[in-house]
Formats: C-alpha cells, structure tokens, sequence
C-alpha cells in the first residue's frame, strides 16, 4: 500500500512542477493532456486497479482520486493564475489615448440672447410673473399712441420708426415691447406681474453698438399699493441675477411718455456706472387707455436691451458678432452656459 | 446741450473746488446726463500773445501763396514767421504761438526754417486753437478788444469747462442756461440767480407806433408775437469777443452781430428770435399758414416745397420765414441792413414740431419750439436782445408791437395736489419740507389749504408737470432716488411658461444638443432673393418699409430661409467647412385683408369693437423654426472620414421637431421652391402641411454660391397642434419573433405606402417594422422596380408565437402589399 502512495506522491509532484512551470495557457492546456490525459500516469494508475484485490482496489482508489484531487486544484489554480494575467495583459494592450477628440459630430449652440432671455424668463417666473409675448409688426396705436407718445411727439421722433407701406395702415415694427404690455393691460384685469422679452426694431445703421434690429425685455406690474421702492427692489433683485451679487444700481430721472415718474437705471460693474435701461411708474394716463383706475391701482414698468446687457456681461465688443449669425459665436455658449 | 460753466457762473455762485466729476454728479442727480465734460484749453500752453502785423512780404515760387510777416508781439523786437493764410492785413491784430508754446494736438512750437525763411512762431486761426472749427483763415481781433503783447490765451477765454448735457424731451427749459443754471444749483442747493429779468430796456421807444406791427393770424399757431423795431443798425459792428466766445464753446459759429445777439440771447434765456431786415418787409408781419404758396427759400438756401398746413412767418405780401424753424433767405439781415424788426414769438409746440417734420430741418429753435418754450420769456427776451443790439450794434429802439390770443395770466396754471399721494406713490415718507423744498427749488410756489390739499403754481416755463404724478417726480428726483428703500414685490398667482413658450424652448435646445447653431438673421430681405429663391403665392406676399435701412432689402421676410442662407454664405466666405444654422422666429405674409383701426381716443379705454378693430388691423404672424446645414453634421477625425448632410437628414430634423412637440407628421412626395423639385419632403398633419425639407434646388445653391446638395427644413413651429395627454403603452414581457420580407414594386411607389399596407395586413401582434434596404438592379429586380426590405417584430401578450403563427402573419402582411402597391416577394 505504502508503494501506491508513494508512487502517487511520486505522480503529484511531478504533474505539480509541470503545471507549475507552464509559462501560459497553451503550455497549460499540453501540461494537463499529460498529467490528467487518458494516457497520463494518473491515468495508468487508475487503470491498475482493476488487476488488483477488492480490499486493496477500496485503498488505492482513494489514494489515486486523492492524487487526481491534488492535480486538478493545482491545474485550475494555475490556469485561474494564467488567465488573469492574459486579461491583465490585454486590458494593457488596449489602452486607448482618451484624449482623442471625442465628438463626432458638430457642436452646436444656441444663441446667447437665448439663453439670457429664458434666464430672466425663469428669474421672473420665479417670482411669480408670466412670460408675455406679442407681434413684431404692431399696430401704431399700441406701439405709440396708447402710451401716451401722440403723433408729432418729439417722443416719437426718439425712436426711429420702420413703417409699412402703404403708410395708412398705421403698422410699425415695434420699437419696443411695451404693445405688449398695452396688449396685457387691455386684456387682463390686475394685478398684473409680465416680463415681455423680445424683438425689436429702430431705423440705426448696423456698427460696434448699434443694430436696427434688437432684443428687449420689459416688465410691468401693475397691483394696489405699487411703489417706486417696489421698482427699486425689483430692479436690484434683476441686476443682482445677471450681473453678481454684489452689483449695485442706480435710478437717475429721465422722460419716458409712458412712465411718471421716469429714470434710467444705472449699474456699476467693472468700475463704472453703466447705463442699463428706463423705467418709472405707469403713467396715470396709460392706465386710463388701458381702462385700469389709476386711484385703485398703480405700477411699475422698466425695459433693458438684452444686446447692451450681454455685451456688458460677456465683455462683448462689437455688435457684428451678435447679429452676423457666425457660427463661432453661438457654438462659444454651447446650450446653457452664461 | 453744450454749457461753458464759466457762463453758468454768472448765475450759480460755483465752490472753488468744483471738480469735473463732481459737476457730472451733480447734473445725474437732478436728470440730467452728462455726454462730456471738455476741459478748453488743457492741451495748450503758451506764451500766446496778441501781435500787431507790421509788413507782409509774398513769397512767389510755391505751391500755394506763402506770407512772411513781421510781427511787433509786444518784445520790443519784431517777430518774423511764415504764414499760409492770407485774410489779414498790415496793422491788424492777430494771435501769435511763440516758440515754447504748445497748441492741441501735442503741436509744439519752435523757431524753423521753411520756405527759406527763419519763422519764429506762428499766427493762429480758431481751429488751431481748440476754439471750434472754424478754419477759414487766421483769427483776426478787432483793435478795440485787445492790445499788442497781451496773453491771448485769457484775452480768447481760452481755458473753461464745457459740459455736454443731453436733455430730454420734455424739459426745453433746460436748452438754455437759464434752465440748466436753476437745475445746477438745486442739485447743489446753491443760491441761483435768474437771468430772465424785466428790466433789460431802460430806453422807451424813438417812434411808438412806426414801427412793424405784427398779427397772428393762425390762432393755433402761436400764442403771442413781440416785434421791437430797430434803426440805424450797424450790421458790421464786430461781435464782443466774451458773445462769440461763449456761442462758440456752445457749438455754434459766430455770423454777425445781429445773428449772435439773436443766438446768445437764445442760449442764455432759451427764447428763440429772429431778425428781420425791416426795409424787406411790406406792411404787417403775420403768423399765418403756408396756404397756396408752393414753394419758399430758407437761409440755407434750400428751396423747400411747403404744405399748405406749415406754420410761417409772413408779410402783407410774401412768405419771409418757417415760423420757429428757419427764417427766409430774402429777409435775413445783411452788412447792409440798417433797419431790423426783432421777433420774439411764442409758436405752438406740435406745430413747430409738424414744420420740422415735414422738411426734415431740425434747427436751434425748432428744438426749443418743439419741447416747448417759456411764454413768459418772449418779452423778456425781446428786451434783451434789443438792449444788446443798441449796445453793441449801435441800433437806436424805434418801436414795439405786439399781439397776443391770449394773456400770460390766463396760461398760468396751478395742480391741486394730496402731499400724502406724493409719499404712496414713491414709496418714501415725505415729510412736508421736502415737498415744499422740492417744489419752491424748481421755481413754482405753493399754497397749503388743509393737510391734504395744496395748490401747486407751475413755473410758466414747466409745461411737463400737470398732475400729481409730474408732481412726484419732482419731488422724487429732488429729494433723490436714493433715499427710497427697496421692496421685492412677487406676483400673487404661480407662473409658468406658456406650452407655446415651452415648445419653443426645447426645440431650441433640441436642434443646439444635435449640432445645429442658433443664429437671429435681420428680417429684411431684397426683391432678387425672392426670385432666386422662387417664392409665390403667399410667400411672395410680403409687407414693404416705407423706410428701410437699405433700399437692396426693403420687404419684411416670409420666410427664415433668406436670413439663414445668407447666414450661410456667409460662414461659408469666413473659411467654414461645416454649416448647421437655425432660427426660431416670426414671419409676415400680407396674406390678409388689413383693416387700419382709424384714429382711437387715448384717456379712456377703448371699446370692444375699437380694441378687436386695432387687433384685427395687425396681421397673424407665424413662427417659424428653420435650419440650414451644408457639408457634414457628422465629422471626420482620427476614426475616419465624416458624413456629408444628405436630404434625409433635413428630413429627419424636422420630424424630429414635429415628434419633439407629440406630434406624428406624415411626410409625403413634394415640389415646392426653393427645394430640390425630386427631393423635397412635405410634412403634415391632419392633412395640413406643417413642414418642408429636403435639398435645396442646384440652381439656387449655385446662384447663391453654395455647397452643393446643402439642405434645409422648416417647420411652422405655431401651427403643430398641441396633444392631450399620451396614453401609455404596455410594454409585454413575453419574446419577439422577427420575420424579414423583401417586396419588389415599382420605383415610384414610396416606400411608406409599402410599409403602411404590411402594417395593416399584419395584424394586431406587429410590434414594430422598419425598412432596413433597397436594392434596385435592372437585371435581378426588373427595369423601374425597386427591393424593399422590411423586418417585422410580432409579440403576444401572453405567450411565445409559434413559427407557424408568425408565418401566417408574414403572409398576410405579404398579400396586403400586393393588393394595396401589386408589391412581389423576393425570393
């Protein structure tokens, strides 16, 4: 018995040191078609036992399944071994520079006056506005006379009107959105709290700062009890989102038909009081247009260039690059930055 | 408004340390923007002195006439230098830089040789001296104002502040030194005093009653005229240095004694005048309407066409001015003139306004006219200017005369106010000193009848302020903004966007995250891109501007592909391989019969009908969401090559839109200009046409100069119908079976009919189907055939299909297509 032992002992080591000394898995997979294989010395001894006695066949059995048990633990830590090496190896192999370009396709952008407009849309409906739009092409009596600008007011000749032909439909394109607050006024009943962000339009030469062609945004509302400090602290709040916070403003008295009384609001940024927009309360004689009693209700209203505030923000210098459509510019912003 | 502060002097006591940002504060905070504050003279150092010309030697032999003059400045030793001017003669006094001296423009001046002569300093003219820029010669001083060797640079007033001031329409009081002297010293509360005196003409006229005599006759064109006449006028007289000095520094030129008087008393008192040649006039000077007279020449010698609805001046037999906007060339005073008939008048502001409109003239005094002029200051004026004509111009006074529609006491005007609505108004508890202060500062004066009921006397020259909202901006702008607390009021109801706003934000953000770049093109588009770009019908149908900015592009879009394909041009001419561009905008097509809504009162609401006729006056303005791509969406890099745009892909972009907003569109063959007529894809819905894509026809692309097979879509972003609520799907859990079926039809059968038919036929277990080839081949297909292939995915709900059933199905879906397109298998 003691022979079979140790000549199993004898089988297990050698089939060890071979499985061993493979260096990878094709010398495993030779190595094991020795050792384990039909005609390996495991194999033979296995095939032995059939000459021998029952009682002993019973005790080498056991011995040999022992030695196959050694052998094949053996055999699958080593291959467990190889294979992890092989799939280290390979993930080595294919390590990629992942600073390659990444983007396939073009990126696109939207246009900053987008994003600036939905910004302050958002601002403002966070506060409890609506958004409120109306038509480029506006009727002269909302755009002008509704607003307390009548004909041959100098007021009107402040802002250099695109009219349609024939002259005698009294269609302007809006010079500002403040139709739309007209519009608002005539079809809703206070309180009122609207922002009407938008196209607009005066007769300038297109150069670094002027366009004839433009974006406003307004506000107005109009509830019982509004007062110039309501304006004030909309408009610090306003200038705040867009411009920091620490950003401070100032109102200067100013004329606008619509508004009494009237200011510009200033911000400082960057060292300098820059002119932003007008505003003031509603004037008593365009709430009586709209059909609002100016002794129940008042408001305020205010309107700032969307251009002049990102050419302010975004260190814009020259008006071209907002409205020639270069795909440079808007790719820039991407799809939400500031 | 340009004001010399040495002239605002006069009237505030200015503090010794006045710096120019503190002059700048001070104007904002009573309104007033400051364009600029120019200090005269900081860039001129002297010595610049006064110099007597002695002799004047002509050097011949150059390209223009050369002078070499000597000089007596005053050294004890003659001066030589060389001069190119030549308006000046032997003994006149002129201004002389000396070497040392440096004029504006960092012009330093030395002894040089030129012209083969030694010049030793150089005679001056206004425009050298930063005096304006009057550049017609050398400036030449009337011997009486000055004397050789004196310091020109003090003599000429050279060095002064002169503050830019931009006023704003409603307050002309304050295009005048009176007015923006008072406005000065309130934002200061320094003691001002008024230059509009009454007692400006001691003498008592020569000839009462011989003089011109004036009347109005348009009643609602002025409301009184003052005519003083004055004789033995010396119209040559020279203007007093200090006058010209300060019209200068305020931005106008120095004509002659009359005109300068006429314009000084302007710019001090804010009254316009005009002088009248009286030897031109016959008989009375009239306030009248232009009537049948067709045609008059203004002293721009300009002939204009007149309305007859234009306010003039007039005598007994001819027109001799634009009333309030420019006088006539045949009656403005002349060196001869020796008889002058001063007016002073007080027009009508819309008027004046209508004159300046209707000849495009916008003048010194239209300005004034038009924002509204002081009444009370016409007679005051009047004095003035005719106690400086006897003054300066040697003029005797011969005469006044006047006529007024109505008295100065009957305009004044007074607002009953509650103080307490000034303070609910602003927001800031005013106390009743500041009110008062407030109003006093400004020049009214108020009455107090109860605690909540004061009567405000308005300044005659404040024509701005009528009621308690004119009064509290005011208040509010004197007492400053600054005082006021801020308050964040919020809205009383939730707020959300519009579906329409939402709408067109996602699709922005859609087409920018699938590489497109937004772009805003101007909305001006010229009668040849109409062409080129084959537009009719309501596409061709466009508004025009009265006024457009280029005459090349006078009509208003219909259409965001004129704008997005210069766009492109453009990108494309700047080095741009890969162009994808969208706009999101509205278009106008003047499709619809426009009623104009009339004329609508303001001051009260309008009714219903008048408020649905001025909405129906405007025309429905679609918007629009277009795009362009030219070259490839999809680049190429270090993995390959990249995928130019074809005309699917504009395709797909504007399904994608459509299905963006839960809309289904379907996409038929179509035609319209400026597409591809073979590749040119209409979307619709509900049998209405919502979108067009495709590639852009080669004829317009090549008149455009662009990339071939560049495509575009757009889609009626106003017309995509707005869905209820999706209902959900169930999704089942039991496998797919797919069966793949090719169909041969004919070439022009679309494929989506093919697809439409194996739908219907293959009944309700098709989960999905999609066309994965074509394949058309002459020999294996058959000539104008063409391989459609298809695979169908079925699914049961409640168990695994058997072979045979998705077989069954397979045919049925197979015998569809043949009966609907005579569709063959492909075996």
């Amino acid at each position: 018995m003691a022979a079979i032992t140790d000549e199993m002992n004898s089988i297990v080591e050698t089939a060890i040191a071979a499985i061993t000394g493979a260096g990878n898995l094709d010398e495993l997979r030779e190595v094991k078609s020795a050792h384990v294989g039909d005609k390996s010395p495991v194999a033979r001894a296995n095939q032995s036992l059939g000459k021998m006695e029952a009682a002993e066949r019973a005790e080498a059995g056991k011995v040999i399944g022992k030695a196959r048990g050694q052998i094949n633990e053996a055999f699958a830590a080593r291959q467990g071994e190889l294979e992890r090496e092989r799939d280290e190896r390979v993930l080595i192999e294919e390590r990629v520079d992942v600073t390659l370009p990444a983007r396939r396709s073009l990126p696109g952008g939207l246009h900053p006056l987008t994003i600036l407009t939905n910004e302050i849309s958002d601002l403002f409906i966070g506060m409890g506005y609506r958004v409120a739009e109306g038509p480029e092409l506006e009727a002269e009596w909302l755009n002008f006379d509704s607003l307390n600008i009548p004909a041959d007011h100098p007021a009107r000749t402040m802002q250099d009107t695109f009219f349609i032909e024939p002259l005698d439909s009294h269609l302007v394109l809006r010079t500002h959105t403040s139709p739309v607050q007209m519009r608002t006024m005539l079809n809703e009943e206070p309180p009122i709290y609207i922002i009407c962000p938008g196209r607009t339009y005066r007769s300038d030469e297109l150069d670094a700062t002027h366009t004839p062609v433009f974006s406003q945004v307004e506000g107005l509302v109009i509830d019982k009890g509004i007062t110039m400090a309501d304006l004030k602290g909309t408009l610090d709040h306003f200038a705040r989102s867009i411009f920091g916070p620490n950003v401070k403003t100032r109102l200067r008295s100013s004329f606008f038909p619509f508004t009494e009384p009237s200011a510009e609001v200033d911000f400082f940024f960057n060292g300098r009081w820059v002119e932003w927009g007008g505003c003031g309360m509603v004037n008593p004689k365009v709430l009586e247009t709209a059909g609002i009693d100016p002794e129940v209700y008042s408001g305020f209203a205010f309107g700032m260039g969307l251009e002049r505030t990102l050419m302010v923000r975004h260190g814009i210098t020259d008006m071209h690059d907002i409205v020639e459509g270069d795909i440079r510019f808007s790719q820039s912003f991407g799809v939400g930055s500031r | 408004m340009k004001i010399p502060m040495s002239w605002l002097a006069d009237y505030v006591q200015l503090p010794e340390d006045l710096t120019e940002d503190a002059i700048e504060k001070a104007f904002v905070s009573v309104g007033f923007e400051v364009e600029s504050i120019e200090r005269t003279g900081a860039d001129l150092t002297g010595p610049l002195v006064v110099a007597k010309v002695l002799t004047i030697e002509e050097l011949e032999g150059h390209k223009k006439p050369i002078r070499y003059v000597s000089l007596d400045c005053g050294e004890g030793e003659t001066r030589f230098v060389i001069c190119g001017a030549r308006n000046f003669e032997v003994n006149d006094l002129v201004v002389a830089a000396l070497p040392g001296a440096v004029l504006p423009g960092n012009f330093a001046i030395s002894a040089r040789e030129t012209y083969g002569r030694t010049s030793n300093g150089m005679i001056c003219s206004a425009k050298e001296l930063g005096m304006g820029d009057d550049h017609s010669g050398i400036i030449v001083l009337p011997p009486s104002v000055a004397s050789v060797g004196q310091d020109a640079v003090e003599l000429l007033l050279i060095n002064d502040l002169v503050v830019d001031v931009a006023i704003n329409p409603d307050r002309g009081y304050a295009l005048s030194l009176r007015g923006i002297a008072r406005e000065f010293a309130i934002a200061l509360r320094l003691p001002f005093s008024d230059p509009a005196r009454s007692n400006f003409l001691t003498d008592l006229p020569s000839s009462p009653g011989k003089g011109v005599a004036p009347v109005i006759d348009a009643k609602d064109g002025a409301d009184r005229i003052i005519i003083r006449t004055l004789e033995s006028v010396d119209a040559t007289a020279p203007t007093p240095l200090w006058m010209r000095r300060r019209i200068e520094k305020c931005g106008m030129r120095s004509i002659s004694i009359a005109v300068d008087i006429t314009n000084y008393v302007m710019l001090e008192l804010g009254q316009a005048l005009h002088a009248f040649d009286a030897d031109f006039i016959d008989g009375k000077i009239h306030v009248q309407r232009a009537g049948s007279t067709k045609t008059f020449i203004t002293l721009d010698g300009q002939e204009r066409t007149l309305q007859a609805e234009n306010l003039m001046i007039a005598d007994d037999k001819k027109l001799l001015a634009l009333a309030g906007t420019m006088g006539g060339r045949e009656s403005e005073v002349t060196d001869a003139t020796k008889r002058i008939a001063l007016e002073a008048a007080h027009f009508d502001a819309l008027a004046i306004a209508k004159n300046s409109r209707a000849h495009k003239l916008s003048s010194e005094a239209s300005r004034r006219f038009e924002r509204g002029v002081d009444p009370a200051i016409a007679e005051i004026a009047s004095q003035r200017a005719t106690a400086l004509l006897i003054e300066y111009a040697g003029a005797s006074y011969a005469d006044v005369q006047s006529d007024e529609t109505s008295q100065l006491s009957e305009i004044t005007r007074s607002i009953t106010f509650n103080p307490a609505a000034i303070s609910r108004l602003v927001g800031y508890d005013y106390s009743e000193a500041q009110i008062l202060e407030s109003l006093t500062l400004i020049g009214g004066s108020v009455v107090k009848h109860t605690a909540s009921e004061w009567t405000f006397e308005v300044p005659s020259w404040r024509h701005d302020l009528w009621n308690t909202s004119d009064v509290t901006e005011e208040v509010a702008r004197i007492q400053g903004f600054e005082i006021i607390e801020a308050r964040l009021p919020l809205g009383k109801s939730a707020a959300t966007l519009t579906p329409q706003q939402l709408r067109k934000r996602s699709v922005g953000l859609l087409l920018a995250n699938l590489g497109l770049s937004e772009v805003y093109n101007y909305p001006f588009v010229s009668e040849e891109m109409v062409k080129v770009l084959g537009f009719v019908g309501p596409r061709a149908a466009s508004f025009r501007l009265a006024n457009p900015i280029s005459e090349e592009s006078p009509l208003l879009r219909t259409h965001l592909l004129p704008g997005l394909l210069t766009s492109t041009q453009r990108n494309i001419s700047r080095g741009a391989k890969d162009v994808a561009i969208f706009e999101i905008g509205s278009v106008f097509r003047n499709v619809s019969e426009l009623q104009s809504a009339g004329s609508v009162a303001t001051g009260v609401r309008p009714s219903d009908s008048e408020i649905s006729r001025i909405y129906g006056s405007v025309p429905d303005q679609p918007l629009f969401v277009s795009g362009v791509l030219a070259g490839g969406l999809d680049r190429a890099g270090w993995w390959g090559a990249g995928r130019a745009v074809d005309w699917s892909d504009a395709i797909a972009l504007a399904v994608r839109i459509i299905e963006s907003t839960g809309n289904v569109g379907e996409v038929v063959q179509s035609d319209l200009a400026p597409w591809h007529p073979g590749r040119c894809a209409e979307i619709r819905i509900c049998e209405k046409a919502v979108a067009h894509a495709g590639e852009l026809h080669p004829r317009v692309l090549e008149e455009l100069g662009l990339p071939p097979r560049t495509i575009a879509f757009a889609v009626i972003l106003s017309a995509l119908p707005f869905n209820d609520v999706t209902p959900a799907p169930r999704v089942w859990s039991m496998p797919a079976a797919t069966q793949d079926i090719a169909l041969i039809v004919d070439a022009s059968t679309p494929a989506r009919e093919v697809q439409s038919a194996l739908q219907a036929g293959a009944g309700e277990l098709l989960e999905s189907i999609s066309l994965f080839d074509t394949y058309s081949d002459a020999v294996s297909i058959g000539e104008g055939k063409i391989s459609l292939a298809f695979t169908m995915t079925f699914r049961a709900p409640d168990r695994t299909l058997t072979a045979a059933e998705v077989s069954e199905y397979r045919e049925r879906a197979a015998a569809s297509a043949l009966k609907q397109c005579g569709a063959i298998p492909r075996t």
